[in-house]
């Protein structure tokens, strides 16, 4: 984890409102990730963080500021970047081998047939979808459709993954399970992954650092969390580490309460060196020149752990 | 389950075809009362004054009459006697010809307009003017121009046939879903090639309702056409006909227009059927 591989840099997007005026969904937002980081934005609905992903895609340009990644300012889309989409976006008359393939031969064009198939194959069986190659979307349930989405994704081999809310719409298992398989896979090929959730523990799951942003319009980058839970959690036991619930209950505070009142509260905040929070390490908050203890949990003292 | 609804259901059908066809044959059968007059005027008259008979056939003469159609269907005894099968051969051809030429300029020009946002804002009032247009009212400005009466035929059919097939491709292709387009997007797919990998498969249901009612439209337009127009087709046999005073033969060329009509729109139909994906 080096620098800064992906690096937003002051961008802002407005919309025309009624009577010639603008709103601003948010303004003058950085943001900076490491090579192989995994990171999750969590906030409210409404509060830029779809486009803030979609900028990152490309798909969508902000109104001033500029994303740099590895070095280079961005223009639309890259096949350097794949997004995994929420509604997962299967090409319906296409079958599962069909999708992935149609990705796979849109970054290789001169690849033949036998070739596009091979490759795609791989990242089919990967997220464990051998024997469904031929069936369409419609056949599929949705746990599946979404590992379809996440095995297109990953076979272009992308620099770094961007996620929708992929898993908001599975249920409580299939979620489990594909949170566990997009950790591994992102471990394993060293993946950048940028994620929007709404899904606290999602977030402490598969995070190394979280992005809290407070409510719309006018929404800012208010903190960012780094986790402390060691590399190699496991999801079973992920609850009986000490940080656990420090972590979760500051998350949970600044959702019910701070992501509102926070722009009120920190007039003086300052968009481009946003206070990291590092749970449980008193010495090393930065608590941006205010005395609040909210910001540091020392374990044995959280309500959480008690409760 | 299914079956059997099926089979009750064609039971239905069948005994609403025998009552029609029941209730037909009694209202036009002669009575027998043979009014009293002098033979020769009597053979003048005919069964219907002689016999009371209803000058409307009854369907054991249509029947017979069509039995002798379908035995003898191409023959060709000069302008004004030819078999049924070449009449409609006319039509369809005309009907074929004309509703290719539209599928070529609507599908293309469809793609354009409902790509392009400015296109479709600028072609619109043309279009809201063009499209309530009856098609016969091109006939005279046609028959002026091409000065041919059978090319004037196929452009009143590309002319119908146009504007359902247009409408249909600018809205399948201004709905493709946004995630579709972005899915292209994200993985740097050309304009060209997303127009034909993710645009096409995905208007291809709605651009192909928009060509099943415009077979139809371009089906009911082509008798009235051939009815202005003379000469050869369904249309012209039904007037013909009627000016022969032969409504037997005009009962059987309605039965003909439709049998067609509903072959056309079943062929349309299962094309949908291919293009079709569950979502």
């Amino acid at each position: 984890m080096t620098g800064k591989f992906i690096s937003i840099e002051g961008i802002a997007k407005r919309y025309p409102g009624a009577g010639g005026s603008t709103t601003a969904v948010f303004e003058n937002l950085w943001l900076s990730m490491a090579r192989g980081e995994f990171c999750c934005v969590i906030g409210h609905s409404g509060c830029g963080k779809t486009t803030v992903l979609n900028i990152l895609a490309g798909l969508d340009a902000p109104s001033e500021g500029a994303v740099i990644v590895d070095g280079q300012a961005i223009s639309g889309t890259s096949l350097d970047r794949a997004v995994i989409f929420q509604s997962h976006a299967l090409l319906p008359w296409r079958t599962v081998l069909g999708n992935v393939g149609y990705a796979v031969s849109s970054k290789w064009r001169s690849w033949d047939r036998a070739k596009v198939r091979a490759h795609a194959q791989t990242f089919i069986d990967l997220v464990g979808l051998t024997g469904s190659e031929h069936k369409r979307p419609s056949e599929l349930s949705g746990g599946m459709k979404q590992r379809v989405g996440i095995a297109r994704a990953l076979s272009i081999t992308p620099k770094m993954m961007l996620m929708d809310e992929p898993f908001s719409a599975l249920d409580a298992l299939t979620r489990g399970t594909l949170q566990d398989e997009v950790r591994r896979i992102c471990l394993e090929t060293g993946q950048t992954a940028f994620m929007i959730t709404h899904d606290v523990d999602e977030a402490i799951y598969l995070a190394d650092k979280i992005f809290l942003m407070t409510n719309g319009p006018g929404a800012v980058l208010a903190e960012v969390v780094e986790n402390p839970l060691p590399r190699d959690r496991g999801r079973t036991d992920l609850h009986r580490h000490p940080l656990y619930y420090a972590l979760r209950n500051h998350i949970i505070d600044f959702l019910v309460t701070r992501s509102k009142s926070f722009t009120a509260e920190k007039p003086d905040h300052d968009p481009r060196n946003v206070p990291v929070v590092h749970i449980g390490k008193p010495g090393l908050t930065i608590a941006s020149g205010s005395d609040e203890q909210r910001q540091t949990w020392i374990p044995g003292t959280s309500p959480g752990l008690t409760a | 389950m299914n079956a059997s609804l099926r089979l009750r259901a064609g039971l239905v059908s069948i005994v609403l075809l025998a009552a029609f066809l029941g209730i037909w044959h009694l209202a036009t059968r002669s009575t027998g009362t043979v009014a009293t007059m002098s033979p020769e005027y009597a053979k003048l008259m005919g069964l219907t004054a002689t016999q009371d008979k209803s000058a409307m056939p009854g369907p054991l003469d249509v029947g017979a009459k069509l039995w002798e159609h379908l035995r003898r269907p191409f023959y060709d005894n000069g302008p004004n006697d030819k078999g049924l099968g070449i009449q409609l051969g006319y039509s369809i051809a005309r009907v074929g010809t004309g509703y290719f030429l539209a599928v070529l300029v609507a599908i293309p020009l469809g793609f354009l307009i409902g790509m392009s946002p400015l296109l479709s804002k600028a072609l619109d009032p043309f279009i809201q003017v063009l499209k309530p247009i009856s098609p016969l009212a091109w006939m005279p400005l046609a028959l002026y121009t091409i000065k041919d009466s059978s090319i004037s035929a196929i452009f009143v059919i590309f002319i119908c046939s146009i504007w359902p097939m247009l409408l249909n491709t600018v809205f399948g292709v201004a709905s493709v879903r946004k995630e579709w387009i972005n899915v292209a997007r994200t993985l740097e797919v050309g304009t060209f090639r997303r127009a034909f990998t993710v645009i096409l498969p995905a208007a291809a249901p709605t651009i192909l309702t928009g060509m099943r009612i415009s077979i139809g439209i371009a089906w009911l337009v082509i008798v009235a056409a051939e009815m202005l127009v003379g000469g050869t087709g369904i249309g012209y046999f039904v007037w013909n006909e009627w000016n022969n005073l032969s409504i037997t033969n005009v009962i059987i060329a309605i039965l003909l227009i439709g049998v067609v009509g509903m072959l056309l729109d079943q062929i349309l139909a299962r094309f949908t059927r291919m293009v079709t994906f569950p979502e």
